[in-house]
């Protein structure tokens, strides 16, 4: 099947693309497509991280990848956020197959198409919040002037529109976390990938931060957050849940008519295994 | 696919890179200081030696120029048994015919006769100091002056009277005229009227009794049989001779032949400013240790750049692995790593370069020499900084790129 490829291919669209998310309710491309992904480890003796993972994401979605630790949820994100390549299977991102891309042409994938969130926050403590946002487009190619301007936009999305000029140093862990999700959005990437990211909050930081997410979701963005917390997948509008390295349930069949067809194929395929 | 083809990383603008090639130096400053000291020693070492060497070599081709290079100076040489030969009475008055020639003055070493403080004196110690006769015109053509006192005139030539050259004076411990001085000259009492200043262009002026000809004939005698079969003054054994600055080749090229016609080979001809030159200029070669110590402390230098930098990458696993996950491609971390290596020693070769300059300004200006610091030392300070920089910074900067990206995000 082939995905008709929405992505613009140079940073200067990136303002169309936030249009984009505007009006992405009508027909759903997918962003994110995996079919029959594996991933072995070492090789005496070989561990399989994930053994025949096929999932589809629409664009719009948010989408909790749930599961307890030595499920694969980690190696999935690795490979959804292509800084790891599957053992076998395809994997396409915003239209691209990743298969035989090379190191430059990930990086130039990974600043277009995908924005992180990480549990750690990983900010420049020596930098203006505004800067920390504005380095989410750095190796895009944007000028900076145009980083900070679009950065200004993605803090006021997140609620810190007047903390610009702080340093992250004496800041709160949900603040933190905000800067953060401003820097994965700010490009207007086509999937934000978080990791675990109430994994370092309290339960009120983190109920905050989860409905800072469907907030950023309900304005168009394609969220997909990686936790072990069922509590936190539960209040997410679609979960797939991973056991030793596969999907064992996905609620997109319920919520998610668009690409039910697909995620039940992925699934049938695995439970025929 | 276009999609594929479009996908090429973006370049890091210049200023980008700068930026985030100095994240390391301004978050961990005193880090960065130290690390670049041993650097910034180095070159300050280098920049030192070789600005202080060109400074006094500067100073002293200064003080050539200043006494002119045009002093020409004839002694007589050795004859083809070995022995000391002996330049015609004549040669002064010849050379002095020749068009570009300005002066000639000469002396002539009285080997007889030895200087003493006074009669007491052993006579073995002669101090190492000579027994010139000497023209009445010697101290323009030479170059100096009288310190004390006065030259020897028409007057004093043919009486006892004795000018001391700078260092004779200071061995003799007579450091003032005043009447009645005298020294114990060749057996007898000569009064001291003069105490000259050194000499640079003629040091054996320095260490020289300078009394009269006709005095030398009177009581020491010092003489020459001239062609006629009478007794007259005697030889000169040094002709200081001023040629037209423009002419100065010409005069050496004809000065043995004029001296001394029969036996041109006789004679030595010496430009004493060119020696001096040389030997300024050969003062660069006694440099070779402290350029050699300046060197150790860059290598020493560049083992703690690289150092630094192999725990700054260990350190900023998760900063690399942040900037991949952003979209920095392998290329842009190895550059990104390796620029700051570079900036880091860039920073101690400046601040080496500056002092080196710094100290060359104080020493040279306690020594009133002109401040030369050459293009090559700073230049060359600054570019092996960068080098070092570059070699010190590779092997980290391949390790920072290598490091694949889900290995510099695991935080355990």
């Amino acid at each position: 099947m082939s995905t008709p490829n929405t992505s613009p291919t140079t940073v200067e669209t990136d303002r169309t693309r936030r249009d984009g998310w505007a009006g992405a309710n009508g027909s759903r491309p997918a962003v994110l497509e995996l079919h029959d992904v594996t991933k072995t480890y070492g090789s005496d003796p070989p561990v399989a991280a994930l053994r025949g993972v096929s999932l589809t994401v629409a664009q719009g979605e948010l989408v909790a990848i749930v599961g307890p630790s030595g499920s694969g949820k980690t190696t999935l994100l690795h490979i959804i956020g292509t800084l790891d390549q599957p053992s076998s299977g395809t994997v396409r991102i915003d239209g691209v197959d990743v298969a035989g891309l090379d190191d430059r042409q990930l990086a130039a994938l990974r600043a277009r198409s995908i924005g992180f969130v990480f549990q750690q926050f990983f900010l420049a403590e020596h930098q203006t919040v505004l800067d920390n946002v504005a380095d989410g487009l750095l190796y895009g190619g944007a000028p900076v002037g145009e980083r900070r301007e679009l950065a200004a936009g993605a803090l006021t999305a997140v609620g810190l529109a007047d903390r610009q000029h702080a340093r992250p140093t004496h800041m709160s862990g949900g603040q933190r976390q905000r800067i953060a999700i401003a820097r994965a959005l700010v490009g207007m990437p086509a999937i934000v990938l978080a990791d675990e990211p109430t994994g370092n909050l309290d339960s009120v930081t983190g109920a905050q931060i989860l409905a800072l997410l469907k907030q950023l979701n309900e304005q168009g963005a394609t969220i997909i957050v990686i936790t072990h917390d069922r509590g936190i997948a539960d209040q997410l509008p679609r979960q797939v849940q991973m056991r030793d390295g596969q999907i064992v349930s996905d609620t997109a069949s319920n919520q998610q008519p668009a690409v039910v067809a697909n995620s039940v194929g992925g699934n049938a395929t695995e439970a025929r295994r | 696919m276009s999609a594929t083809t479009s996908l090429m990383p973006a370049r890091l603008r210049s200023g980008d890179m700068a930026r985030v090639a100095s994240v390391g130096l301004r978050t961990r400053r005193l880090r960065a200081a130290l690390s670049a000291l041993g650097i910034a020693i180095g070159v300050a070492a280098i920049v030192a030696v070789l600005g202080l060497s060109s400074s006094s070599q500067a100073g002293l081709l200064a003080e050539i120029d200043q006494l002119g290079t045009n002093l020409l100076v004839v002694t007589n040489g050795q004859t083809f048994t070995g022995a000391s030969a002996t330049l015609p009475s004549t040669a002064p008055a010849m050379i002095g015919r020749i068009e570009p020639v300005n002066r000639v003055a000469d002396t002539g070493a009285i080997s007889s006769a030895n200087v003493f403080r006074n009669p007491y004196i052993p006579s073995i110690d002669t101090n190492a100091l000579t027994v010139q006769a000497a023209s009445l015109n010697l101290l323009p053509a030479v170059g100096t002056s009288v310190a004390q006192g006065s030259y020897l005139n028409a007057a004093t030539a043919s009486e006892p009277a004795v000018v001391l050259g700078a260092a004779a004076a200071q061995r003799l411990g007579i450091d003032r005229v005043y009447r009645g001085e005298r020294v114990w000259l060749g057996g007898m009492w000569f009064y001291v009227v003069g105490i000259l200043k050194p000499a640079t262009l003629a040091p054996a002026i320095d260490d020289s009794a300078l009394i009269g000809y006709a005095a030398a004939k009177k009581y020491l005698n010092y003489t020459s049989t001239a062609a006629d079969g009478t007794t007259t003054q005697g030889p000169p054994t040094t002709i200081y001779v001023r040629a037209q600055n423009s002419q100065v080749d010409a005069v050496d090229n004809v000065l043995a032949n004029t001296a001394d016609p029969e036996n041109p080979s006789y004679v030595d001809v010496s430009q004493p400013s060119a020696a001096l030159t040389a030997r300024a200029d050969a003062q660069g070669a006694f440099n070779g240790l402290f350029l050699g110590l300046g060197a150790v402390a860059l290598l020493v230098g560049a083992v703690g750049v690289a150092n630094i930098m192999i725990i700054s990458v260990l350190e900023r696993r998760s900063e690399i692995g942040l900037r991949r996950a952003l979209g920095a491609t392998r290329g842009q971390i190895r550059m990104q790593f390796l620029t700051e290596a570079i900036l880091l020693a860039l920073l101690g070769g400046a601040v080496g370069v500056l002092a080196g300059a710094l100290a060359t300004t104080v020493y040279a200006h306690t020594k009133h020499w002109a401040v030369v610091i050459p293009t090559e030392a700073w230049a060359g300070g600054i570019a092996s900084a960068i080098l070092i920089g570059a070699i010190a910074g590779l092997m980290p900067a391949i390790r920072a790129a290598r490091l694949s990206p889900t290995d510099a995000l695991r935080t355990v």
